[in-house]
C-alpha cells in the first residue's frame, strides 16, 4: 500500500491477515481507477441519471423566518434515488468493484438506507447481494428488510452481540474472510480499515462539492456553518471534505446522545468515547476500562455506532471541526419541526443535524448562511417516532 | 518456565486453546494444569473481547460468558500469576488490538512478564500495524507472534522474516471453528514460510479431529487447537476438565 491510510494517529489497517490481501487489492483497483476518465463519466452517469444528482440546494424560508436568524439551506441529499446520501459510496464502491471483476457484493447495514442502496445498485448491475442487519434493527426497520427482499438481495439477521450495527459490521468482516475471491464488502461509512475511509469519502465529497458550487451560484459566498449527523460519518465527511480548506466555514457534526450523554444510553462516541483500535481502525469509541466495546444507544439506527470515522477523530483532535451530541428527544422535536415548517420529513438521522441549526441559527445574524444536510429522507421513520410519541402504530 | 522453542523440541506442539474465565476463572486454571499434564506443550489463553471479529460463533460465545462474568484483564493477571507456580508449559495470551492498547501497550506487556506470559498473538493486527505493539513486546521479551493465511500469498516471506515465538498459520478462509475439510495447501504455504524462518510453525483454525490432527501436523512442527475445546467447555461448564484433558490426551497422542 503507498499511503498508510493514517488521518493523524488514526486510520490504519487493524484487521486479520486473512483479509489483508483483500484490502491492498482494493487499494491497488482504486488508485488505479479513481483519476481514470472514463471511469469518472461512467460514475458522474450513474450520480445524475441513475440516483437523479445533483441534489437540491433548498432554501428553507419558512425555517428561517420561524428561527429569526441565519439563512438556512438544506441539502437535500433525502432526494435521491433510495432517498438518502448512501447511493453515492454505493454506486461508486460497486462501479470500482464491477471493474475489479467482482461478481457478488456483502455489506452490513443500520436503519436499512445502505443495505437497500446496495441491494438496489446490485439489482441494477445485476450482482450477487447479502445484507447483514442487526435483529433488532431488522425489528425497528421492517420495511427496509422487505425492500432489500424485493430488490432480490438475501437479508441475514445478526444475533450477537446488541444485535445492531457494529454487530453487523462485525458479521460482515467475517462474511467476507470466508469469500474472498469473487466478493466485494461495500462498507457503508467513512470507517473500517484503509483504504475504506479514504474511498466512501471521496465518493460522498459529491455533497460538499454541490454544495459549494449551488451556493456560489444562488449567493455568490460561501456558507458560515455546515451541520450534519454523524454516525461513522459518511454524509458530514462527504459534507464537510470541500471546505475543509476554508476556515471561515464552521463544520459541525452532531452526534446521538440518545437519553444523554451523562447516561449508558448513548452513542455519542466524541463526548463519551476514549482512543482505541476496533473494526480495523485506530480512533474513538465508546468503551469500559478495559477497552470493550459499549452497547450504545440511540433511537437512531443508523448513527447507532459506538465508534465514528478516523478522519472526523482527527479534524476533532486539530480542532477544524467540531462535535456537539444530540438527544433524541431534541431529534423527535427538530423530526417533527421541519415536517410541519417546511413539509420536508427527515429522516431521524438527519434530525439531529436539523435540531443543532434550530440552536445556533437564532444567535446568527440574517446574512449569515447555514447549509444543514438532510442526509436522508423520514418514511422509514414514521413509525418509530409515532410509537416513540405513544401512538400504538406498526408498519 | 520453558521457552516457546523448547517447547517444540518434543516432537509436534499440541498447542490448546481455552477462553480465561468461560465459564469461570478457577475453571480456567484447572484446565490449563489439566492439559499440561494431558500433553499439551503450549497454551494459548484468550482474553475475551466484547466484539471478536476472527472468531466464529463457538469461541464468540465463549466471550461472550466470559465477559458476563464480569471477568477483567487484571482478573486473568492474577490468575496468570498464581496458575504460573503449578504449570512450566509456555502460555501465550490471544486476544485482540483494543484489549492490549487500552490497558496501555507498554503496561500490558510489562504484566505479561511478571506474571510468566512468554507469547502474544493478536488477531487484528497484521503485518503493517505490528510494530506499535512488537517494539514495546520486544523490551519485555515477550513474542508477538505473527499469522499467515491462505490468502498470504506473496505477503508470507516479509511475515515469516520476522515472525517470532512460532508462525501460526492459519489453516483455511473464514473464522475459527470446527471444519470438515481443510482444503488449503498448507503444505505449500509453510514450506514456503520455511524458506524463510526458522522458527517453528503452527497451523490452527478448523482441526477438532484426531485424523486432522494427523494430518496437520506431518504438514508442520504442531497444531492449535480452539473451538473444539471451547465446545467441551461450553457442553459441561464447570465440570468439563476430566472431558477436556482426555480430548488434549487423543489428540496429543494422534500427533505423536
Amino acid at each position: 500500500m503507498n499511503t498508510n491510510g493514517r488521518y493523524g494517529i488514526h486510520g490504519g489497517q487493524y484487521i486479520p491477515e486473512t483479509l489483508m490481501n483483500a484490502v491492498m487489492e482494493l487499494d491497488a483497483a482504486y488508485r488505479k481507477f479513481k483519476d481514470d476518465p472514463d471511469f469518472n463519466r461512467e460514475l458522474t452517469d450513474l450520480f445524475n441519471n441513475y440516483a437523479g444528482r445533483p441534489s437540491r440546494l433548498y432554501y428553507a424560508e419558512h425555517v428561517t423566518k420561524d428561527l429569526g436568524g441565519a439563512q438556512i439551506f438544506l441539502k437535500r441529499e433525502d432526494l435521491n434515488h433510495t432517498g438518502a446520501h448512501k447511493i453515492n459510496n454505493v454506486l461508486g464502491q460497486m462501479l470500482l468493484a464491477k471493474h475489479m471483476g467482482k461478481t457478488r457484493v456483502i455489506a452490513e447495514t443500520g436503519a436499512g438506507q445502505h443495505g437497500v442502496a446496495t441491494a438496489t445498485v446490485a439489482a441494477m448491475m445485476g450482482m450477487e447481494c447479502e445484507v447483514f442487519m442487526g435483529r433488532e434493527d431488522c425489528e425497528r426497520q421492517a420495511l427496509n428488510v422487505y425492500r432489500m427482499r424485493l430488490l432480490g438481495a438475501k437479508v441475514h439477521p445478526v444475533d450477537t452481540g446488541t444485535a445492531t450495527l457494529k454487530d453487523a459490521v462485525s458479521a460482515t468482516f467475517r462474511e467476507w474472510t470466508t469469500r474472498i475471491a469473487d466478493t466485494h464488502y461495500v462498507l457503508g461509512s467513512v470507517m473500517g480499515p484503509a483504504p475504506f475511509p479514504e474511498i466512501v469519502r471521496d465518493f460522498q465529497a459529491v455533497i460538499s462539492k454541490e454544495i459549494k458550487q449551488q451556493l456560489h451560484d444562488l449567493c455568490g459566498k460561501l456558507p458560515d456553518a455546515v451541520i450534519a449527523c454523524v454516525g461513522g460519518g459518511s454524509n458530514a465527511i462527504g459534507s464537510f471534505y470541500n471546505f475543509i480548506n476554508d476556515p471561515s466555514v464552521r463544520l459541525i457534526g452532531c452526534e446521538a446522545a440518545g437519553r444523554g450523554i451523562d447516561t449508558n444510553e448513548t452513542a455519542a462516541t466524541i463526548s463519551t468515547g476514549k482512543l482505541g483500535i476496533f473494526h480495523g481502525m485506530k480512533s474513538y469509541f465508546c468503551q469500559d476500562e478495559y477497552g470493550q466495546i459499549a452497547p450504545v444507544y440511540s433511537i437512531s439506527a443508523g448513527l447507532d455506532y459506538p465508534g465514528i470515522g478516523p478522519e472526523h477523530a482527527y479534524l476533532h483532535d486539530i480542532g477544524r471541526a467540531e462535535y456537539v451530541a444530540i438527544t433524541d428527544d431534541e431529534a423527535v422535536e427538530a423530526f417533527e419541526y421541519l415536517s410541519r415548517t417546511e413539509g420536508i420529513i427527515p429522516a431521524i438521522e438527519s434530525a439531529h443535524a436539523v435540531s443543532y441549526a434550530m440552536k445556533i441559527a437564532p444567535k446568527m445574524s440574517k446574512d449569515q448562511i447555514i447549509v444543514i444536510t438532510i442526509s436522508g429522507r423520514g418514511d422509514k421513520d414514521v413509525a418509530a417516532i409515532a410509537r416513540y410519541k405513544g401512538e400504538n402504530l406498526y408498519e | 518456565m520453558n521457552s516457546i522453542r523448547e517447547a517444540f523440541q518434543n516432537g509436534k506442539a499440541f498447542i490448546p486453546f481455552i477462553t480465561c474465565g468461560d465459564p469461570t476463572l478457577e475453571t480456567t486454571k484447572k484446565l490449563a494444569i489439566a492439559m499440561e499434564e494431558a500433553g499439551a506443550d503450549i497454551i494459548e489463553l484468550g482474553i475475551p473481547f466484547s466484539d471478536p471479529t476472527a472468531e466464529g460463533p463457538v469461541i464468540q460465545d465463549a466471550n461472550i460468558r466470559a465477559l458476563s462474568n464480569h471477568i477483567t484483564t487484571d482478573d486473568i493477571f492474577a490468575m496468570v500469576a498464581d496458575l504460573r507456580k503449578e504449570v512450566k508449559v509456555p502460555l501465550v495470551f490471544m486476544t485482540y488490538a483494543n484489549v492490549v492498547f487500552s490497558y496501555g501497550t507498554e503496561k500490558f506487556a510489562s504484566e505479561c512478564k511478571r506474571i510468566g506470559i512468554c507469547g502474544l498473538i493478536l488477531a487484528d493486527v497484521p503485518f503493517e500495524e505490528k510494530k506499535e505493539f512488537s517494539s514495546v513486546c520486544d523490551k519485555y521479551g515477550v513474542d508477538l507472534i505473527s499469522m499467515i493465511a491462505p490468502t498470504s500469498n506473496d505477503r508470507i516471506a516479509v511475515i515469516a522474516r520476522e515472525a517470532k515465538g512460532f508462525l501460526y498459520c492459519v489453516s483455511s478462509l473464514g473464522v475459527t471453528g470446527i471444519r470438515t475439510d481443510i482444503t488449503t495447501d498448507v503444505g505449500a504455504m509453510i514450506s514456503n514460510a520455511k524458506k524463510n524462518t526458522d522458527i517453528p510453525c503452527a497451523i490452527g483454525f478448523g482441526i477438532s479431529t484426531p485424523e486432522q490432527a494427523t494430518e496437520m501436523a506431518s504438514k508442520s512442527d504442531g497444531i492449535i487447537v480452539g473451538s473444539a475445546i471451547v465446545k467441551i467447555c461450553a457442553k459441561y461448564g464447570e465440570n468439563c476438565v476430566p472431558y477436556v484433558a482426555e480430548f488434549v490426551k487423543t489428540m496429543k497422542k494422534a500427533i505423536s
